[in-house]
């Protein structure tokens, strides 16, 4: 088995539209939440969420890429750019071949969708843009990355709700494990953040008017956010041969299935995949000093993922940092886990631990030591990052210090 | 208790709960009916559609809310308060 590290990294979210930026957030403990700002946001409950207010999608692409990518590719060629520039590699020959993409969303094209849906539905148009499909459609963004960087390798879109970027990830990292591929650029990317998007939401009666609020007692549910993350996973001979600069090893991954429930999570199958990445990784609880939580703030996830953290952990679940950094860019669904393994790498190389904003009032059931408000510096050598999804599919990777 | 609200409400719940409405009583809860977390969501929209209004219910903090769902008949007050203000 060859060793996987992380050789570029990208993203464009509520907390800046660059890594640099956004780990500055992070250390600062910034709070990316705002005004929603889009088409009949009047006629919406909830009207805050992570959106990237400075986007300027003309300045970035031309007429006719415009005409092709719906905003979670744009998103994603942004993301991309930047880690595939980072890693220094380009996609010739040999390596072109041997090297892919898989990336995870949740609603793929959303606003494309909720765009023409009106169009047709509401001011009864009868005709649409001829590239409604490919504008929408969940693999767009990966086909555009392959296009555009010339991967010809495994390609392909996961959608697990709330946890596909985490299963995303978790495919590259055993394709390049295995000897599948040489390199995947992986992660994931979302744009919920339109009317219909919002008001599907609303329904379900989990989101809060307010802020996010990851397991303070006084939390009222989840915010949205959009952007992603994109980054390069690497054969660490090939990565190393080269001379690039690691950012980080990634070790482990599990996934499960609580196979119970359509919404409500389960500690038992949240811990089989905290475990199962621990087992992956060859390591034992008390190596890991930091999880990025999946903390949505709502009422049930906080306190089942502490208990299973709590589970899986055993008593050194006392000792380790852990924090939801949705309380500042938000919950990017289907992009999420990407932007937040941006906290691991964080975590890993700089010493800094990010922080769980908002947070004002301790809950019994979530008494871990989740960093509130304030950024902490920390020696870590391993992370683990957490995402749980709605109809119980969990997946948790695991990081170490790059090598 | 206006007869019309408290019936539709009878028939709302028992359709969630799979029962016939003679077997909903106004003493109970919405727990003691089988109705979980999702079927409770779906019986607020089902409220909302059924009377035009807007009930304030957060799932995350359900004690919390305004709206008190202690039984099928708090419920039956609650949305005759929401009636009165939202039609008023």
């Amino acid at each position: 088995m060859k060793r996987v590290v992380i050789t570029g990294a990208g993203t464009v979210n509520a907390l800046g539209l660059d890594v640099a930026s956004t780990l500055a957030g992070f250390a600062e403990g910034k709070n990316g939440i705002s005004e929603l700002n889009f088409r009949d946001v009047d006629r919406l409950a909830i009207k805050i969420g992570g959106q990237i207010h400075d986007w300027d999608a003309e300045g970035r692409f031309n007429r006719q890429q415009m005409a092709l990518y719906d905003r979670f590719t744009q998103f994603t060629l942004v993301a991309a750019q930047q880690a595939i520039g980072q890693s220094g590699l380009e996609f010739v020959g040999e390596l072109a071949l041997r090297s892919g993409v898989v990336l995870g969303t949740s609603g793929g094209g959303l606003t494309t969708q909720d765009d023409n849906y009106r169009m047709v539905y509401e001011e009864g148009k009868n005709r649409v843009h001829p590239f409604v499909v490919p504008k929408l459609m969940n693999n767009a963004a990966t086909s555009h990355v392959s296009m555009e960087y010339n991967l010809k390798g495994p390609c392909f879109t996961v959608s697990t709700a709330c946890a596909s970027s985490n299963h995303a990830m978790g495919q590259a990292f055993n394709m390049v494990r295995h000897g599948v591929a040489t390199a995947m650029v992986t992660g994931g990317s979302e744009s919920m953040l339109c009317f219909g998007g919002v008001k599907a939401w609303e329904g379900l009666r989990v989101m809060s008017k307010d802020a996010c609020r990851p397991f303070s007692m006084n939390r009222n549910g989840m915010v949205q956010g959009e952007g992603a993350a994109v980054f390069v996973f690497e054969d660490y001979e090939h990565a190393k041969a080269r001379g690039a600069e690691i950012l980080a090893e990634v070790i482990g991954f599990a996934m499960t299935s609580d196979a119970s429930d359509i919404v409500m999570p389960s500690k038992q199958g949240a811990a089989r995949a905290i475990s199962g990445a621990m087992q992956d990784a060859r390591i034992n609880a008390s190596d890991v000093g930091y999880i990025n939580a999946h903390g949505t703030g709502t009422a049930a996830n906080d306190k089942t993922e502490c208990a299973a953290v709590a589970d899986a952990l055993g008593a050194h679940a006392d000792d380790i940092m852990i924090s939801s950094t949705k309380s500042m860019h938000g919950h990017l669904i289907g992009g999420t886990g990407a932007v937040e393994l941006l906290a691991c790498i964080m975590a890993l190389r700089d010493g800094i631990i990010a922080p769980t904003i908002n947070y004002e009032e301790a809950d019994p059931e979530c008494a871990l030591d989740v960093v509130p408000n304030e950024a902490r510096d920390a020696n870590v050598d391993v992370v683990l990052s957490n995402a749980f999804a709605f109809g119980g599919l969990n997946a948790v990777l695991a990081l170490r210090k790059a090598p | 208790m206006s007869q019309d609200v408290k019936e539709k409400i009878i028939e709302i719940i028992a359709e969630q709960a799979v029962l016939d409405p003679a077997d909903v009583s106004l003493e109970q809860s919405l727990e003691e009916l089988g109705i979980d977390s999702l079927g409770l969501v779906e019986s607020i929209f089902a409220i909302e559609e059924a009377f035009d209004i807007s009930v304030p219910f957060n799932a995350n903090e359900p004690d919390q809310s305004d709206f008190d769902i202690s039984s099928v008949s708090a419920i039956v007050k609650a949305v005759e308060g929401l009636i009165a203000d939202q039609k008023a």
